[in-house]
């Protein structure tokens, strides 16, 4: 018997392992739907510096039906930059196509995950998804698609411009089998998440039940938007390198390394290539197999390249996520660490971690707040880096932080390629330049925190102290009055205006401590 | 009544004026410290137990030399500082009045006057403090307990209590015995015809001594210490000696808790260690002891658990060094036996009076 390979489209692959992408049952799916197309948006409508308006709505499809799961028209709508008319059919009813195919910070990576739900709901609902986009306010576009799944082709069913009454922006809707029964919890944690990180964005979501929850926006401070990069050759793989290659029309090596990659410059390029023995004038297209896999290796090896530069980050920065925490938590106490930016692999990221303790809204022991690019990150805690650095790696008791102390670590990391460890997006892997930087950050925030508790507990003191004088005094006043038979009590005033008892402050100190 | 001793009037009021006169110094002494922009402090010796000592010549226990400073300045002291000053200006005014007052009342009075007590055995503490301060008895400051026990005999006494000053009267005029109360207590010593003290650990003993005359027969008083005496009766018991020259004897029931009533009359208690007039050094232990029961053959029960732990803790006990006390906890841990008072019974009512206490008097 022989066996039979035959090619599958890109659609066929992911609806054949729709687990990989996080829609793995009704209720993730629709978590997962939710996250995809609001990630899309706020995406959007950074890219074009729009303070985001983003809108949410999930109902049932047939309200009749009550037992969950069952199908859910999911509306996402927002205020973004829109999409070209003559683009949407690709750029919704097509997998891997996209503007994420480019070395660029945002939140989504492998630019399939909007395209992902869509196709969930086609093949759990048979129904096709609407689009409406709007670039410039004045022609509304609505498509009506389905995807092709053998072919990996957009179906256009129906099609129609509208007056788009000066709005611009996208709107998705879809109809896809979910289970809110059993997703409304994460779902809602999701918005807050989100609303912690985009403090500058308004958002509404309006759940099933008709339960609204409006996220208002706080400031108008936007994160700068990320850039454009190069790859940095610590990056990159022997298949990147041969595309690379067959894409390139530079005449020999050494410029072709200085204009495709990120800090490699003409010198560079050819110290680098005498370094590896291959001559710097050969054209990029004479390299054979084993040449190509042996520049890769050297390019792994070789240090003198300078680490990828972070300017092309966009990090949440400190006001932003102040806005944020003050917004979401109400802290009576937080700090927020940006450490320097570091790299591995030849990937630039940034660790920005806060801390948050105390007040109404945070409760009793540790809360984790993981954002990766700005996107929450809410199942497989216990896998992720932070968690382990948390957990394992701090030595809180140094800290003299009570147990069950009520804390909010924020942990956001920001690089051109988050290392998941799934295509799932839920957890980020443990590499050792991350995890020194997280640890790093919360050493920092650490610190803070305990100069502060024990700063307002010597307040505390002070004050507990004063009341005490302020009790007691008196009292002792007039009763040494009444034993010396005198006519008036002494002047107790004296001693706390004198701050003679500071001296006592110390040993009071460390009796507490005991 | 044949032969009677007057003695000076004198000791309760002259101790309180003194008393009041303490007061009055540590009162000034608070006053102008805080006057000075002092925060006031006071020092008085430290009853820790390693401050605790057992003194050779007095044969008692008696508070070392450590001495503890309490500074109102620290926040720990301010409130047991707070509550001694009140506690001086309470009793203070409770002599002034000519008023006594129990423990469980200082607890209660604090309220009126905005000190806390979280409970009874903190404002304890606070008068046990006040005592070492002023290195006096609380009865000195009209602080009694509760428990009282009773004295009988031809005594006559002149009460100092308001409202019956200069009344005097006769301690043999109620068979009942009188009981050894803050009257008494402060009461002038007048005269007395009796050549010794028995002090005896039962109450039932006591009605018994009373009834077969042996304050005619042996010219005594009898006081019912009513188990292990309160301060009061030690008190007393020490005034009877000092004050009108009487010998104390004890008798108790034969086991290693009775003995232990007796040396407490003797020798004091650790817990008043920082108090030296409160015992009666030469009194003498008449029984009944370990040897009465095989002499006598009392009819006698086993020695407890308790009883044996008891008696090897007082064979450490430096109070009970003398070898007269070690040999007798020796025998009551050889033959393991105890037996009560009331145990001469078995030969008759009187056989403890007519026949017993004559040979332990000649004994000792």
């Amino acid at each position: 018997m022989r066996e039979t390979f035959s090619e599958i489209s890109p659609s066929d692959f992911f609806y054949r392992n729709r687990d990989l992408a996080g829609f793995t049952n009704p209720s993730r799916a629709l978590y997962s739907t939710i996250r995809e197309l609001v990630e899309n948006s706020l995406d959007a409508c950074e890219l074009e510096r729009i303070l985001p308006e983003v809108y949410v709505r999930v109902i049932p499809y047939d309200p009749m039906e009550t037992v969950d799961p069952k199908k859910y028209i999911v509306r996402v709508q927002d205020n973004g930059p829109g999409v070209e008319p003559e683009r949407v059919p690709e750029a919704f009813g097509k997998v891997l196509y996209g503007s994420k195919y480019k070395l660029r910070q945002s939140r989504g990576m492998f630019g399939l995950g909007g395209t992902m739900a869509i196709l969930y709901g086609q093949i759990t609902s048979n129904k096709p998804v609407t689009i409406e986009t709007s670039v410039d306010g004045i022609k509304r576009y609505c498509y009506k698609l389905m995807i092709d799944i053998e072919k990996n082709k957009p179906i256009i069913v129906e099609k129609k411009i509208v007056d788009s009454n000066g709005l611009h922006g996208t709107v998705v809707e879809l109809v896809i089998e979910g289970d809110y029964l059993r997703s409304s919890t994460k779902i809602q944690e999701y918005f807050k998440h989100t609303a912690l990180v985009v403090p500058y964005a308004n958002i509404t979501f309006v759940d099933p039940t008709g339960r609204i929850f409006y996220y208002p926006r706080t400031t108008i401070e936007m994160p700068p938007p990320p850039k454009e990069t190069l790859p940095h050759p610590h990056g990159i793989d022997v298949e990147f390198m041969r595309r690379t290659i067959r894409q390139s029309s530079e005449e020999n090596l050494a410029k072709f390394l200085s204009k495709r990659f990120h800090r490699v410059g003409l010198k560079t390029a050819i110290k680098f290539l005498q370094y590896t023995g291959i001559d710097p004038n050969r054209s990029p297209k004479s390299l054979t197999e084993e040449e190509i896999v042996n520049m890769v290796t050297a390019m792994h090896r070789y240090e003198e390249f300078l680490p990828p530069d972070a300017g092309c980050l966009s990090p949440l920065g400190e006001n932003i996520l102040a806005a944020g925490i003050v917004k979401e938590l109400a802290p009576e106490f937080f700090t927020i660490i940006v450490r320097p930016p570091s790299a591995y692999s030849g990937y630039p990221f940034i660790i920005e971690l806060a801390l948050a303790y105390g007040g109404k809204m945070i409760e009793k022991g540790i809360k984790l707040y993981r954002f990766a690019n700005r996107i929450p990150l809410l199942y497989d805690e216990a896998s992720d880096v932070s968690w382990k650095v948390i957990n394992e790696e701090i030595d809180w008791k140094r800290y003299k932080i009570p147990q069950e102390a009520p804390i909010a670590v924020i942990v956001n990391i920001s690089s051109t390629r988050i290392p998941y460890k799934t295509v799932g997006k839920e957890y980020i892997a443990d590499r050792p330049e991350i995890e020194r930087e997280i640890k790093n950050a919360l050493r920092e925030a650490l610190r803070k925190l305990s100069a502060y508790l024990s700063k307002r507990s010597s307040e505390e003191h002070e004050k507990k102290k004063i009341n005490m004088y302020l009790k007691y005094l008196p009292l002792i006043a007039n009763f040494s009055k009444e034993l010396a038979k005198k006519s008036r009590p002494p002047n107790y005033k004296k001693l706390l205006s004198s701050g003679e008892y500071e001296g006592e402050q110390k040993k009071i100190e460390e009796f507490t401590n005991s | 009544m044949k032969e009677s001793r007057r003695r000076l009037k004198s000791s309760p009021t002259a101790r309180k004026r003194e008393v009041q006169e303490l007061l009055k110094i540590l009162g000034e002494k608070i006053y102008y410290q805080i006057e000075n922009g002092i925060f006031p402090e006071i020092e008085m010796p430290s009853r820790s137990v390693k401050n605790i000592v057992y003194d050779e010549s007095l044969k008692q226990y008696v508070v070392g030399k450590n001495r503890v400073k309490r500074s109102s300045k620290n926040i720990k002291h301010l409130r047991p500082f707070t509550q001694t000053i009140w506690l001086a200006f309470f009793v203070d005014k409770l002599i002034k009045e000519g008023k006594t007052s129990t423990l469980r009342d200082v607890y209660y009075s604090a309220q009126a006057f905005g000190i806390e007590f979280k409970d009874q055995a903190e404002s304890d503490e606070i008068i046990t403090d006040l005592e070492a301060l002023l290195g006096k008895a609380r009865e000195d400051y009209n602080v009694y307990p509760e428990e009282r026990s009773a004295i009988y005999g031809n005594l006559t006494i002149e009460y100092t209590t308001p409202g019956h000053e200069g009344k005097r009267l006769n301690l043999a005029s109620h068979p009942d015995g009188y009981l050894i109360g803050p009257s008494l207590s402060t009461a002038e010593l007048i005269e007395t015809s009796a050549k010794m003290v028995f002090a005896v650990e039962k109450g039932g003993l006591f009605t018994r001594f009373v009834e077969n005359k042996v304050h005619e027969k042996y010219n005594a008083l009898i006081v019912d210490t009513a188990g292990q005496p309160p301060r009061s009766t030690r008190y007393f018991l020490r005034r009877l000696n000092q004050e009108l020259g009487l010998p104390v004897y004890v008798l108790t029931d034969a086991d290693p808790y009775g003995m232990h009533i007796y040396m407490v009359i003797a020798s004091g208690s650790a817990n008043a260690a920082h108090l030296t007039e409160l015992t009666v050094p030469t009194a003498k232990w008449l029984g009944v002891t370990a040897t009465d029961i095989e002499t006598y053959k009392l009819p006698y029960v086993k020695l407890t658990e308790e009883d044996i732990k008891r008696a090897y803790e007082l064979k450490n006990d430096p109070r009970y060094r003398d070898e007269r006390f070690q040999k007798e906890l020796d025998v009551f841990l050889k033959r393991q036996k105890k037996a009560e008072l009331e145990a001469f019974a078995k030969y008759s009512l009187d056989y403890i009076v007519d026949k017993y206490l004559p040979d332990k008097l000649k004994e000792v």
